[in-house]
């Protein structure tokens, strides 16, 4: 087993979520870019050409999402294009802010004082709740705009789809705008996901989206803001009035072209596989001990979110990363010390919320090694069962890790 | 073997890491998180640390796994709550001793097991010996850096476990040339001072505001109850010192120490050193929680004992009673604090020790 690991050359790297490899496209798009002297705002030859360039590429970004160019704004990451929106559309136009309960802190540390909607103990949206909130606080006769509703399309740990069709729904009736951070989402799209669905039948005609590239397998460093409309938006970085005034900075060109390279390839791949490889390892982890937060709903096609019940993420994380395998849990903080998962909190999960790691699998994976880390995974269930720290659900007598 | 190597981010358990990993071992590094490195002022934010980033820097430096164990939690119910419990009681706690034994050797301890290592090691000043009978505790060759006192209650079977490759080496110099010579940026690193979750300095400003009932001045009185003088707070007090008590001892005309502190009256009660020093009936120490690093024999062990961390031995024989206790029973009177810890050596062996009971 250690062998095992010492003999391969580098680590297997399961840990997609966190952030995609690199897409050999989207590579040579950002170097493509690179090349590219040109200032987008110079008013000569050679800036020009990177307008020209960067116009192209905004082009191809918005209509993916069926919306005009110059409802594409740039900035460096989902973070500043989830922010942007809460800015924009939420404090700058006086707008009460309703959060899902398991947003991303790019979410949630923006807008401390948003209401939370709360999911149910898959993860999913609680659509009655979410009408209740939003009944009380619908668009007033004194100018009062209604609230904006922040869901993002799929959650990070879990994968679980948010019902973003009746989301939208339930916006439109109540004068709500909708931000969908669908950061996760973009780069993993299938005809019949939530996501694509809402995208498909105009459900999201209203809605903006924020994007990141290095999601999708294209560059850290970019994402965009899709508006519904083409329309001024109050910006964190005034700047030099780039992105019409929206968000100031030059942009990074040739990341921005890798972001739409890796998009395009991302809707390119056959996901059938990847999907498939996701099942097997699930079902061996659930044979080992685990047990599947999301399981019983629709989820991203490459996340697993796995408790062992007993021992802590930590451990786990640890564990593993030291046989050769890059997993992940909910949270860990810039100093690496790992936290509880507040979205497992959210889903009122308990204990369970210290004990969760997250298995996501990169758009390139073999499927060798995902089957090496089933049966690394579940030598490591069957250590801490045989050390007394797994504890297996007494409900469930056929999970004896056999 | 495969070692956890426990890392304060400090140069010495550095080079602990690094001598181990150029000893050809399969290193895993682990700091533990015991506080939030942002302060108060940002509860829960995310928190890394000066001494983590750096454990990390040498980790990534040297080519070893390293991690971060949150023990904030523990090291707040473990260490600083009963650091502040054993205050209100008005004794002297160690939190040392409470961290090595709590968060460092069990649950450190344990998750290194967990993890499949072999042992765990660490960057103190003491020394692992394996003795005729199993595994034995000593002093370390460098004996400035002497920190058996405050190890005293570390188990045999965690002893077994564990391994203190600083114990050898013969001075700070040569351990700083080490991390020189192993390319460690912490080289020159400043050594930890004090007690490591007081930031500003005060301890009795940190118990003080975490139990505020015994905060506030209150009478400085003599064996008979007759007051001296005043005192600001009966933490700052330990018995056995002499420091703080102002004019009290030209006002009595004799030096005064500390004898007893009465939490209930917020009392600080002294008495002549002279006199206390030669009082025969405190030549008797009762001791709990104690640890034997040897078979605790029933007619008692004729050793040396040190009382505090920074004083010599005291002869005396320490006898094994029932529910973990000991009694001391000292060649020469002494006015021990409690709370603080009784270490039994021979030669350099540590034999065990236990913890200074209010009671006599």
């Amino acid at each position: 087993m250690i062998q095992e690991a010492a003999l391969r050359q580098s680590p297997v790297y399961l840990d997609a979520n966190a952030t995609e490899p690199l897409r050999p496209a989207a590579r040579e798009a950002v170097l493509a870019g690179l090349e590219q002297t040109g200032n987008p705002a110079s008013v000569h030859a050679a800036g020009r050409k990177a307008r020209i360039m960067l116009e192209e590429v905004r082009k191809q970004m918005a209509a993916a999402f069926g919306r005009e160019a110059d409802c594409c704004i740039f900035t460096s990451g989902g973070t500043e294009a989830d922010t942007l929106a809460l800015h924009g559309f939420g404090r700058a136009e006086g707008r009460a802010i309703l959060i899902g309960a398991t947003e991303h802190d790019a979410i949630r540390k923006a807008a401390p004082d948003a209401a939370l909607i709360p999911v149910d103990g898959q993860g999913v949206i609680d659509c009655t709740a979410l009408e209740e909130m939003l009944a009380t606080r619908t668009a007033g006769e004194g100018g009062q705009r209604g609230p904006l509703v922040c869901i993002m399309a799929a959650n990070n740990e879990t994968g679980v789809y948010a019902p973003l069709q009746d989301v939208a729904a339930l916006c439109r009736r109540y004068g709500a705008f909708l931000h969908v951070d669908a950061v996760q989402a973009a780069g993993r799209m299938r005809e019949q996901d939530e996501f694509s669905q809402a995208l498909k039948d105009g459900s999201l005609a209203g809605a903006s989206l924020a994007l990141s590239a290095h999601k999708m397998g294209g560059p850290k460093g970019a994402g965009a803001l899709i508006l519904p409309e083409d329309r001024p938006l109050s910006p964190l970085l005034p700047g030099g009035g780039q992105e019409r005034g929206r968000r100031g900075g030059t942009p990074a060109l040739a990341l921005h072209k890798g972001m739409v390279a890796a998009f395009e390839e991302s809707r390119k791949q056959d996901w059938t596989m990847l999907e498939s490889l996701r099942d097997e390892l699930e079902s061996i982890m659930v044979k080992a001990g685990a047990l599947i937060m999301g399981g019983g709903v629709a989820r991203l096609l490459n996340t697993i979110s796995a408790v062992l019940p007993g021992v802590t993420a930590q451990m786990q994380l640890m564990a593993l990363d030291i046989e050769g395998y890059c997993v992940s849990a909910g949270s860990a903080c810039s100093s690496g010390k790992v936290s509880r998962s507040h979205v497992l909190e959210a889903m009122g999960q308990g204990e369970a919320a210290g004990q969760a790691i997250r298995v996501s699998l990169p758009w390139n994976v073999r499927a060798a090694d995902v089957r090496a880390f089933g049966e690394a995974y579940a030598r490591m269930a069957q250590r801490f069962a045989e050390r007394g720290l797994l504890k297996r659900p007494a409900s469930s007598g056929g999970l004896d890790g056999r | 073997m495969r070692i956890l190597v426990a890392m304060s981010g400090g140069v010495d358990s550095s080079v602990v890491a690094a001598l181990l990993k150029q000893q050809g071992h399969e290193v895993i590094g682990a700091t533990l998180q015991l506080y939030d490195h942002s302060g108060p002022a940002k509860p829960g934010a995310c928190c890394a640390g000066r001494d983590i980033m750096d454990a990390r820097m040498v980790a990534e430096r040297i080519g070893f796994p390293h991690y971060v164990i949150d023990a904030e939690s523990r090291f707040r119910e473990s260490v600083i709550e009963s650091f502040a419990d054993s205050y209100a009681r008005g004794e002297t706690p160690v939190p040392c001793v409470a961290c090595n034994q709590g968060v460092k050797f069990t649950d450190l301890l344990n998750m290194a097991r967990d993890l499949g290592c072999e042992a765990m090691a660490t960057g103190h000043y003491v020394r692992r010996v394996e003795g005729p009978e199993g595994v034995e505790m000593h002093r370390p060759v460098d004996r400035d850096r002497d920190q058996s006192w405050f190890l005293f209650a570390t188990t045999r079977e965690q002893l077994e476990f564990l391994r203190f490759p600083l114990g050898e080496m013969p001075d700070k110099a040569h351990v700083r040339a080490l991390a020189e010579e192993l390319g460690l940026d912490v080289a020159t690193k400043r050594d930890s001072q004090d007690i490591c979750f007081v930031t500003n300095g005060s301890y009795a400003g940190l118990v003080e505001k975490m139990r505020p009932e015994i905060e506030g001045p209150g009478d400085i009185v003599d064996e008979k109850g007759n007051v001296l003088g005043r005192h600001e707070g009966i933490a700052r007090y330990t018995v056995g010192q002499s420091r703080r008590l102002g004019d009290i001892h030209t006002g009595t005309g004799e030096r005064q120490m500390v004898t007893a502190i009465d939490v209930p009256s917020r009392r600080i009660i002294v008495g002549p050193r002279q006199t206390l020093t030669s009082d025969e009936s405190r030549r008797v120490v009762r001791l709990r929680d104690m640890n034997w690093l040897i078979d605790a024999p029933s007619e008692g062990v004729r050793c040396g004992v040190q009382l505090r961390a920074r004083e010599g031995l005291r002869q005396a024989l320490v006898r094994p009673l029932e529910g973990g206790r000991a009694e001391v029973q000292l060649e020469e009177p002494a006015l021990p604090a409690p709370g603080q810890a009784c270490v039994m050596y021979a030669g350099d062996r540590v034999l065990g020790g236990g913890f200074i009971l209010a009671d006599r």
